[in-house]
């Protein structure tokens, strides 16, 4: 289908435009009003993600789903892929203002900066989802980043997070700068910068030897270097934990589901519209190099994971694991590893959201993020520790748990490729990873605390909370969600 | 109507669970009650299906099969044959003793223990269900949490490192299975045609040509699953878990753990790796050199060096925990035989393991109650002080160390029967263990009961009426099966026999 000129492809565009639109206006009324106490803001930030997935709906509805259309001369793609990843973002940046609200360890007077670069950074992760053209992927991701960075070092009053904030920025830098590069390659390469043409181009110069595959190789490189630093992926990964340890719990939960699965889905779509035709595959083996990847990154995150002592830094390396059993959905991307990533990511953005909320819980009352803090829970707030057991056992993979099942989705996938290599690292993993989350659950149930007053949370955080707790035990259960996304395809 | 009641049964646990949970945390006598009634209506159903089970055919009963994850051919599909019913009832038997012998002796949480009880019944009971390859291997799973909190808060002081040593094994074991698994289920067919479904894949299995089939694909899937179930037996050299998991855990949760849990290994052998793979299961039972008799000389280590590891015991419980390990062992020296004798011999076993070992931990746990230890040389002379207590003792240990008459004696002898037929040096040798295993029951009888009574003692308090109630119909059983083992035996027989046709 032609793409859509700039101007009728605002209608299309609407979902972006009012985000940007809210932000704007957070940051107006923020100056206006001298109300610092409430949280006025963040409900009206709320608001914004509301009018915003009705959105995506309506446009979504003026949309054939089966003939997905371009917009902006083919800048950018509207289908049910970056539908569906604009709808898991919007629920992401709706946790976090929500766990925004109650952290308290956020400086109020920054408020209205807070929540519009909540609002900003949402937008962009959109137009990483739909990004078809290099110019564009590159402007979606620096967006993001640049955004990610002040929002990294927003604790103003902690070194640790300014030291966060600089580290992101280095490391981003250096990333950004490599995949520009990469990006740069392949533009060369195929005189092109649409990725849906760039498949053909380059591998008809392949076939007449006008570049090796070796060049195009080195190229497909740098630009993983950039999208493997976003979606934390060794060797890429060497920033996040410290990142994560920085920077205010709500915002580190945040860069683990929404930046990781906004990564992921400009990572799976460049692959799979730009490199995914036989004759590429022929000479250039980057599923091998994905699949080497994918091994190393969730074998490293796990290992490390093992000697942690903060919570919060062990759920960072967890979720470096958790990126590499997602890339072993895209290693070869089929069909039924794309729809095993949709899965897990649904599963994954409730069950590490909800882990993250019990951190978040845990430091308000105790204002420690220490395992330490975590002793006796099982007393002290049995429904917590009951929901963050399992959170945890889910992130394990063990059932009844959602993660079970996303797990299992994935290790389908590579075993119908033959890689049973992989599956057997990835499983092994699974085991080991059983063995610092179950540090966390012998904390909170095998070991009694010194000081037993019990905590005492409102019920609208019980109420938070079983949003997270219901889907992690009953998303496995329901044929729906296999379905879903098993309908969710990139052409 | 009939066909719901194999779900209900497996359900209605997992809804006492939910009401336990409900209900306030003071009432600890209403929480107990109400346990103790969402186990015995499993135990009632499960004697209903047991009496009005068919044995006269080999095929499923009281199956149901609705459709689950459609996507992935996922049913929930269970049913029962001879092999599920007897496991059935057998689990269903101790869910009620567990919860009375967890009555006076659990000091804190009991609301959690009680709860996470009739969790671990409900995986249990599901898994010996099950018919779907997926549906069992989740039921399977299901077992390892409740299990690894009972161990882990309501054990004894070195309970976090038993639970995570359980943990981590069982885990470890399971998704080796887990990867052959969903080989079989990509291997089943088209993409549109594949299935779980495990009758469906034992017949596609047998088929000649067909990719299930093909004996290098099915000497792999074996390994993967047999791992799986290894270390749920536990084989040697899989089984270092278990002395330490029995150690720590309390009583009842001992019982289930040596009653049943060990029991979801050799079943899923059977009913798995032996149905499924024959291909896979010839390498490792048939034919000359050290392959074709891998699996018997498991079952010989097994036997030889668990009864051994028991004699060396002078704690009580390690010392049943050990005999555990070597009675296993005439279970998987049974099977590897792959003759009528030897299957029904080792499944017998299962059953009859099952009771008393669950019996002899109970005794174990009357003991620890009373004297707060557990060191068999602390002891001397108790047969003058609890005479009943003696005396039930004395009828577990006989029925252990297999004397004819009674119900151990039965699954042993055919067992080695079997397996005579087929590995005669590894037979023999095998008795060695049952020599050994009449040295250390003798030996711990004559060091706790009789002699002078240790003057600690004098005032010990006699076995009361809630402990008689529990090992009753263990002791009734042990003994009946002793006299008529056809009674179990008729049960399993035809189903047996179906096995025995499909894997030659």
């Amino acid at each position: 289908m032609e793409p859509i000129k700039n101007i009728e492809s605002l209608a299309y565009f609407t979902p972006e435009i009012l985000l940007v639109v809210f932000a704007a206006a957070v940051i107006i009324l923020d100056l206006l009003v001298k109300d610092q106490e409430s949280d006025w803001v963040a409900y009206l930030s709320l608001i914004g993600l509301g009018c915003s997935l009705i959105a995506i709906f309506i446009t979504n509805s003026l949309v054939n789903t089966n003939e997905p259309i371009s917009l902006f001369l083919g800048m950018i793609r509207l289908d049910e892929f970056a539908v569906f990843f604009k709808i898991l973002l919007l629920l992401a940046t709706a946790a976090t203002i929500l766990f925004s609200i109650r952290s308290e360890e956020l400086d109020v007077r920054l408020k209205g900066e807070y929540y519009a670069l909540l609002l900003a950074i949402t937008f962009g992760m959109f137009l990483m989802a739909s990004s078809t053209n290099l110019l564009m992927i590159f402007i979606s991701l620096e967006t993001v980043s640049l955004t990610s960075y002040i929002l990294a070092g927003f604790l103003t009053h902690s070194p640790r997070s300014s030291e966060a904030a600089f580290k992101y920025i280095t490391y981003g830098a250096v990333a950004s700068g490599t995949m520009l590069f990469g990006l740069s390659l392949i533009f060369g390469m195929a005189g092109t910068g649409d990725i849906t043409q760039i498949s053909s181009q380059i591998a008809s110069v392949l076939a007449s030897g006008g570049v090796s595959a070796l060049g195009v190789l080195i190229a497909i490189t740098f630009i993983l270097a950039g999208i493997g630093y976003k979606i934390a992926s060794a060797p890429f990964h060497m920033w996040s934990p410290d990142v994560y340890e920085g920077a205010p719990i709500p915002i580190t939960a945040f860069l683990s589901v929404a930046s990781k699965a906004a990564g992921f889905a400009l990572f799976l779509r460049f692959f799979r519209t730009g490199f995914d035709t036989p004759e590429i595959l022929q000479s250039i083996d980057w599923g091998l190099l994905l699949a080497i990847v994918s091994a190393l990154t969730m074998t490293v995150g796990n290992l490390a994971a093992l000697p942690q002592r903060n919570v919060k830094r062990l759920l960072a390396y967890s979720s470096i694991a958790h990126g590499g059993y997602l890339l072993m959905g895209a290693v070869l991307l089929t069909s039924e590893g794309l729809s095993a990533i949709v899965f897990y990511l649904i599963v994954y953005l409730f069950m590490n959201l909800g882990a993250f909320y019990v951190v978040v819980l845990i430091a308000n009352e105790s204002g420690s993020e220490m395992i330490e803090s975590y002793r006796g829970l099982s007393s002290r707030a049995p429904l917590v520790a009951g929901a963050m057991a399992i959170f945890l056992f889910s992130l394990t993979g063990i059932p009844p748990f959602a993660g079970f099942f996303g797990k299992w989705l994935l290790f389908n996938a590579v075993i119908s490729k033959g890689l049973y290599w992989l599956a057997f690292i990835g499983l092994l993993n699974s085991v080991v990873s059983l063995y610092y989350y179950a540090r966390i659950i012998k904390a909170m149930y095998l070991e009694s605390a010194e000081d037993t007053d019990t905590f005492s949370f409102t019920k609208s955080t019980f109420a938070l909370l079983s949003v997270f707790v219901v889907p992690t035990i009953f998303i496995g259960f329901l044929n729906i969600f296999y379905s879903l996304s098993a309908k969710i395809t990139l052409q | 109507m009939d066909q719901i009641l194999l779900s209900l049964m497996i359900f209605i646990p997992l809804l006492g669970m939910i009401v336990v949970l409900l209900l306030p945390r003071e009432q600890e006598e209403l929480i107990k009650r109400a346990t103790l009634a969402f186990t015995l209506i499993p135990l009632i159903l499960a004697v209903y299906l047991f009496i009005n089970y068919n044995t006269s055919t080999a095929n499923t009963q009281y199956f149901v099969s609705v459709p689950w994850i459609d996507t992935f051919h996922i049913n929930y599909h269970v049913g029962i044959d001879g092999l599920s019913v007897t496991l059935l009832l057998l689990t269903a038997l101790l869910g009620p003793i567990c919860v009375l012998a967890s009555w006076r002796n659990i000091e804190k949480g009991l609301k959690a223990y009680m709860a996470l009880f009739l969790l671990l019944e409900t995986g249990m009971l599901g898994f010996f269900a099950a018919l779907d390859l997926f549906l069992f291997f989740v039921f399977f799973e299901l077992t390892l949490l409740p299990m690894y909190f009972l161990i882990g808060v309501w054990g004894g002081p070195r309970r976090e490192y038993a639970a995570i040593k359980f943990f981590l094994y069982t885990l470890f074991g399971s998704v080796l299975m887990l990867v052959a698994i969903i080989a079989v289920y990509l291997n089943s067919g088209a993409p549109d045609a594949r299935t779980f479904d495990i009758p469906t894949l034992i017949t596609l299995a047998s088929t000649p040509g067909h990719a299930l089939a093909d004996p290098g694909f099915q000497m792999w899937v074996f390994l993967g699953f047999f791992i799986g179930f290894a270390v749920k037996v536990p084989i040697f050299p899989f089984h270092t878990w278990l002395p330490d998991a029995h150690v720590e855990a309390p009583t009842a949760i001992s019982v289930i753990l040596a009653g049943v849990l060990l029991k979801m290994g050799t079943y899923g052998f059977v009913r798995i790796n032996m149905a499924m793979f024959p291909e896979g299961l010839d390498i490792f039972t048939n034919g000359d050199g050290i392959l074709g008799h891998s699996l018997a000389l498991l079952g010989f280590i097994n036997i030889v060096y668990g009864s051994f590891c028991a004699l060396a015991q002078t704690d009580f419980k390690k010392l049943v925990a050990y005999s555990s390990i070597g009675h296993m062992g005439f279970v998987i020296l049974g099977l590897a035989a792959r003759n009528p004798e030897g299957i029904n011999g080792a499944v017998l076993q299962m059953f009859n393991h099952g009771v008393i070992s669950a019996m002899l931990f109970l005794l174990v746990g009357v003991l620890y109650d009373r004297a707060h230890h557990r060191e068999i040389n602390g002891f001397g002379g108790l047969g003058s002080r609890m005479p009943i207590y003696t005396g039930i003792t004395t009828l577990a240990f006989m029925a252990s160390l297999g004397l004819p008459g009674l119900s151990g004696f039965w699954g042993e002898a055919l067992s080695l029967l079997g397996a005579f037929q087929e590995f005669e040096i590894l037979t023999i040798l095998s008795t060695i263990g049952i020599v050994v295993g009449a040295a250390y029951f003798l030996w711990t009888l004559q060091r706790v009961f009789l002699g002078a009574l240790n003057p600690k003692y004098e005032e010990l308090p006699e076995i009361n009426r809630r402990e008689i109630v529990t090992l009753v119909p263990l002791g009734i059983l042990t003994i009946v099966l002793g006299m008529f083992p056809s009674i179990a035996i008729n049960m399993f027989y035809v189903s047996v026999s179906n096995l025995v046709g499909i894997i030659n």
